[in-house]
């Protein structure tokens, strides 16, 4: 069975577009990058590529969601509750060149666009809902899996609707933007489950064997418990207060 | 780096290469959610050849480096298309590996005092 192409071909979105999508993509990969560097240490780093590895690696198995439309996981949330926001989105975008640049996959012109939805938008909407969604789900390998599968239906419909914001700025062809929008969010909606039955599984699965290479258990802990009043007078007193 | 993440790192990249080498052969050949999409309105030939109708697929271009080696997650040269999918597969696994966690290995933050 010939794995066909997944991500925004050249042409759908103009070349403008695509180029300041290009530049924002650049700018954000930049920014995750100065970000990253806090959080890689000698067990992130090669996780990190690990995770990279895997999400190429499901990115291929496409799975059937409706008569004629098959669907694949873009790897976001579960990039997320594995090695963090910041790496994350660097594992996803590592992804897309290989695949633009070895596999003919993704159209290089369109490299920012498809960077843009699924490494930035769909990994930030992830991550929203992993850290908001761990302040109130148990820390455990089901809560783990609970919030990367919620996590991953929204994050994935937000990417889809990043293309939909591009084809609005630049489509080449003059279709109903409600219509793009709604068959675009209904189909990913769909693809969102299978990404998330696929995360939650795989992010269980690593909470069981090495909870302590899951960066959502180490490092998204609730705010320090606010320090008692009197030591918290007492201190400002040591230090601050009149002496 | 310990001997446990090591165990632990090959055992994930075995996965993925399995994942990549073999099951990727039983993937669904249907558009995906995207792919459907752009091609909504549009007639197609057994070929995949817009005949007629309009979508966002009309205006299509092709990839510019369509003529790769590997495009299409295949290997230009081998007609076993089982054989082609999956060492397409196991070598972007690998190459995804390499690349990923040679860069994320370099950047990394030194603990000071280790070399």
């Amino acid at each position: 069975m010939d794995v066909e192409a997944m991500h925004i071909a050249n042409g759908i979105v103009n070349g403008t577009v695509s180029a300041v999508f290009a530049a924002f993509a650049a700018l954000a990969l930049a920014f995750c990058a100065w970000r990253a560097r806090a959080d890689l240490d000698d067990r992130l780093a090669p996780m990190a590529g690990l995770v990279a590895a895997f999400i190429f690696a499901v990115q291929m198995l496409n799975f059937q969601v409706l008569p004629g439309v098959s669907g694949h996981l873009l790897g976001g949330t579960l990039a997320v509750v594995l090695v963090g926001p910041w790496v994350g989105a660097l594992c996803v975008s590592t992804v897309l060149i290989i695949q633009c640049l070895l596999f003919a996959d993704g159209g290089l012109t369109a490299l920012g666009l498809n960077i843009t939805n699924m490494a930035i938008i769909g990994t930030a909407a992830g991550y929203l809902l992993v850290a908001g969604l761990l302040r109130v789900l148990p820390k455990t390998p089901s809560g783990l899996g609970a919030t990367a599968l919620v996590a991953s239906v929204v994050g994935v419909v937000a990417a889809s609707q990043g293309f939909v914001f591009e084809y609005w700025l630049g489509g080449t062809t003059q279709l109903s933007l409600p219509w793009v929008s709604g068959t675009m969010a209904g189909t990913h909606v769909l693809i969102g489950i299978g990404e998330g039955l696929i995360a939650a599984t795989t992010v269980a699965t690593v909470a069981r064997v090495r909870p302590d290479l899951v960066y959502a258990l180490r490092r998204f802990r609730k705010p320090p418990a606010p320090v008692p009043a009197t030591t918290a007078a007492a201190s400002a007193t040591v230090s601050g207060g009149p002496a | 780096m310990t001997r446990r993440l090591g165990w632990f790192l090959a055992g994930g990249l075995l996965v993925a290469l399995l994942l990549a080498g073999v099951v990727s052969n039983f993937a669904s050949g249907s558009p995906d959610g995207l792919d459907a999409t752009a091609r909504q309105g549009c007639t197609f030939d057994s070929h995949g050849e817009i005949t007629g109708g309009d979508c966002m697929a009309r205006r299509e271009q092709d990839h510019q480096l369509a003529d790769g080696p590997l495009a299409g997650y295949g290997i230009r040269g081998i007609d076993n298309p089982y054989l082609s999918t999956g060492l397409a597969g196991v070598l972007g696994v690998l190459v995804t590996f390499a690349v990923g966690g040679g860069v994320f290995w370099l950047a990394r933050r030194r603990s000071p005092g280790k070399v």
